[in-house]
């Protein structure tokens, strides 16, 4: 016997709050960053499971499609932030206010 | 039963990964801990039966993503992550999104449980290597295409934003930031990090 497809979207669920959290908690840009690509393979775990259990291929095409999203916001998010720090000699999101004055 | 201990297994230890990766403050231990959440569920895609979203997921996740992720944390080499300061409230609200968001996960759960349940298909080629690349090269074909463009996209922007700025430009930004922080001592390490 396998587990049933709700406890795999309960554990998707409780990976998703906790990446959420983590966002709203973190105060480096990196540690944001992280916490999104936790957001990310939340709901690839529920695109996977429900691939499985209608057996059809298309959830996984579309984790394939997150994964290249991923490491395109990965390629140009890590620039943002190096640029960043460059700019300011932190990352600490609370020191990104070159436009509020 | 052994792929339902299989399972329980890797969840909790995805579920502390993630714990672990949001408590600590020191970028690096969060970076490995997101690398233990991307290998449990990796494992957890294989008793799925999704071999290829499982070898993805460790080669771009774990092997790619992260390994970019830890040069920068290197190559930036910054403090650790300051508690919460000005933004006390940033506290209750992250814990009322919390709650939210679980709540919203348990009424899920519960819903899916009281619906009639859905036949397995005991169809064990959906997941294999053959039946994806067959659906990504017939059906999804210019979906496909434009994730192309998109990591080209991506990959001259991020040579774009990370190209070197001129040493008179960035001596200027370095003073000026210092100037405003009064770290006077500071401005050589600066120079030399960047």
């Amino acid at each position: 016997m396998e587990p049933s497809l709700e406890t795999y979207l309960a554990l998707s669920g409780i990976l998703f709050t906790i990446g959420a959290v983590g966002v709203i908690f973190k105060r480096n840009a990196l540690g944001m960053f992280m916490c999104i690509e936790l957001m990310l393979n939340a709901v690839n775990l529920t695109f996977v499971a429900f691939s499985r259990y209608y057996a059809d291929v298309t959830g996984q095409l579309f984790v394939f499609m997150v994964m290249s999203v991923a490491a395109a916001e990965a390629a140009v998010g890590l620039g943002i932030i190096i640029a960043f720090f460059r700019n300011r000699i932190s990352i600490d999101v609370d020191d990104a206010s070159i436009l509020k004055n | 039963m052994a792929s339902n201990v299989l399972f329980f297994l890797f969840a909790g230890f995805a579920i502390a990964c993630a714990i672990s990766m949001v408590y600590h403050k020191n970028p690096l231990y969060s970076a490995v801990s997101l690398v233990g959440v991307f290998i449990a569920l990796s494992c957890i895609y294989i008793t799925l039966a999704a071999p290829f979203i499982a070898a993805v997921q460790v080669l771009i996740y774990a092997g790619a993503i992260m390994v970019l992720v830890v040069f920068v944390i290197m190559l930036l080499n910054m403090d650790d992550d300051k508690p919460l300061s000005r933004l006390r409230y940033l506290y209750a609200v992250g814990g009322g999104l919390g709650l939210i968001l679980l709540a919203q996960t348990f009424f899920i759960f519960y819903a899916v449980m009281r619906t009639p349940k859905h036949a397995v298909n005991a169809d064990e080629t959906a997941g294999n290597t053959l039946s994806i690349g067959t659906a990504m090269y017939t059906e999804y074909l210019l979906p496909v295409e434009i994730v192309g463009v998109l990591l080209l996209m991506a990959i001259i922007g991020g040579v774009i934003l990370v190209r070197r700025f001129d040493p008179g430009h960035l001596k200027l930004v370095v003073d000026n930031e210092l100037e405003r922080r009064h770290e006077e001592d500071e401005k050589d390490d600066f120079r030399i990090a960047l």
